[in-house]
């Protein structure tokens, strides 16, 4: 049992980190290489760019896989963004609805389901 | 010379991410719901406790918490590679209501799911997405053994305005749950159809 916020070292907010949405998508950079190999990254660092790497996965995605609460992985994603391991895409802003054509998509999708 | 590993395969697409929230009062089948069309997965989060919670979340003798863990589900439907929709259901305990605000931030719409039995358990949703004008519909579940009740008296009941839909539905069921997240994003869809009409007009 490690207290969970014992993996950021006690932080709950990351620098230049504002919250990110639970479905914004993370995503491995290409040049991430191995990031086993860093010493100063923890085991949790290197599982989220490992999952991330070949399937984009949203944050609420990465926190269930690791069974880590929403708020330490925010953290984590946060190092790793700094570090420029990944990136993330944001969904689309809350005041505009995504475009029509994605919503019929969407209807679409659902349908065929 | 390093290539990274896109160079063995095209880099994977970045999907557009869209999410819907289901909503209602505690025992009334959210859970089944997301699990009728997806896979399920709980999720954790460890939010500060805030002052919507000091009152009730009583920590004294335990001065030193300052968290608390609000468990939810989730479900992802993967409508296309670059297409996915998540479902997240809302904590159910009012005391949880700050985590509303994050989950309905950017949220397309909303399904209350209701009980006929017990119809002021979802009065709070039906109220919490009114006001910040989320678009949301209204998914009566049919529980076995439940009195079926008309649609207008259920309607009544709830103070629904007319353009809300209601739908039956039986959590369960994937083609009725299919058809109330359609109806879900058919509302969005009407609902920002009227307002960019309000704008030009």
């Amino acid at each position: 049992m490690v207290r969970p916020y014992a993996m950021t070292r006690g932080r709950t907010t990351s620098a230049g980190q504002h919250r990110l949405d639970l479905i914004a998508v993370v995503l491995a950079e290409p040049e991430a290489g191995d990031p086993e190999s860093d010493p100063t990254l923890s085991p949790e660092h290197v599982d989220i760019v490992g999952l991330c790497r070949d399937t984009p996965q949203s944050l609420a995605e990465l926190a269930a896989e690791l069974d880590l609460p929403v708020g330490v992985v925010r953290v984590l994603i946060g190092d790793l963004v700094a570090r420029e391991l990944v990136h993330v895409t944001r969904p689309v802003p809350p005041a505009e609805l995504p475009d029509e054509s994605i919503l019929r998509d969407v209807i679409n999708g659902l349908r065929a389901l | 010379m390093i290539f990274g590993r896109s160079e063995r395969g095209k880099p994977p697409v970045e999907p557009v991410t869209l999410k819907i929230l289901v909503a209602g009062g505690f025992g009334v089948g959210k859970t089944t719901l997301v699990g009728a069309v997806s896979e399920i997965r709980p999720l954790r989060t460890e939010e500060l406790l805030t002052e919507a919670g000091r009152p009730i979340d009583d920590t004294s003798g335990v001065e030193g918490k300052h968290t608390t863990t609000v468990a939810m589900d989730f479900g992802r439907i993967t409508l296309r590679e670059d297409l996915v929709l998540y479902l997240f259901g809302t904590p159910g305990q009012e005391r949880f209501w700050f985590m509303w605000d994050e989950l309905s931030e950017g949220a397309l719409g909303a399904v209350v799911l209701a009980d006929t039995r017990r119809l002021e358990d979802c009065f709070a949703a039906v109220d919490y997405f009114e006001r910040r004008s989320i678009p949301f519909v209204v998914g009566v579940n049919c529980f076995e053994g439940a009195a079926r009740y008309p649609e207008d008296e259920v309607r009544q009941a709830l103070d629904l305005d007319a353009d809300v839909p209601l739908l039956l539905c039986d959590a369960r069921d994937r083609e009725t749950v299919k058809e109330v997240l359609i109806g879900v994003v058919e509302h969005a869809m009407a609902c920002a159809a009227d307002r960019r009409q309000s704008v030009t007009t």
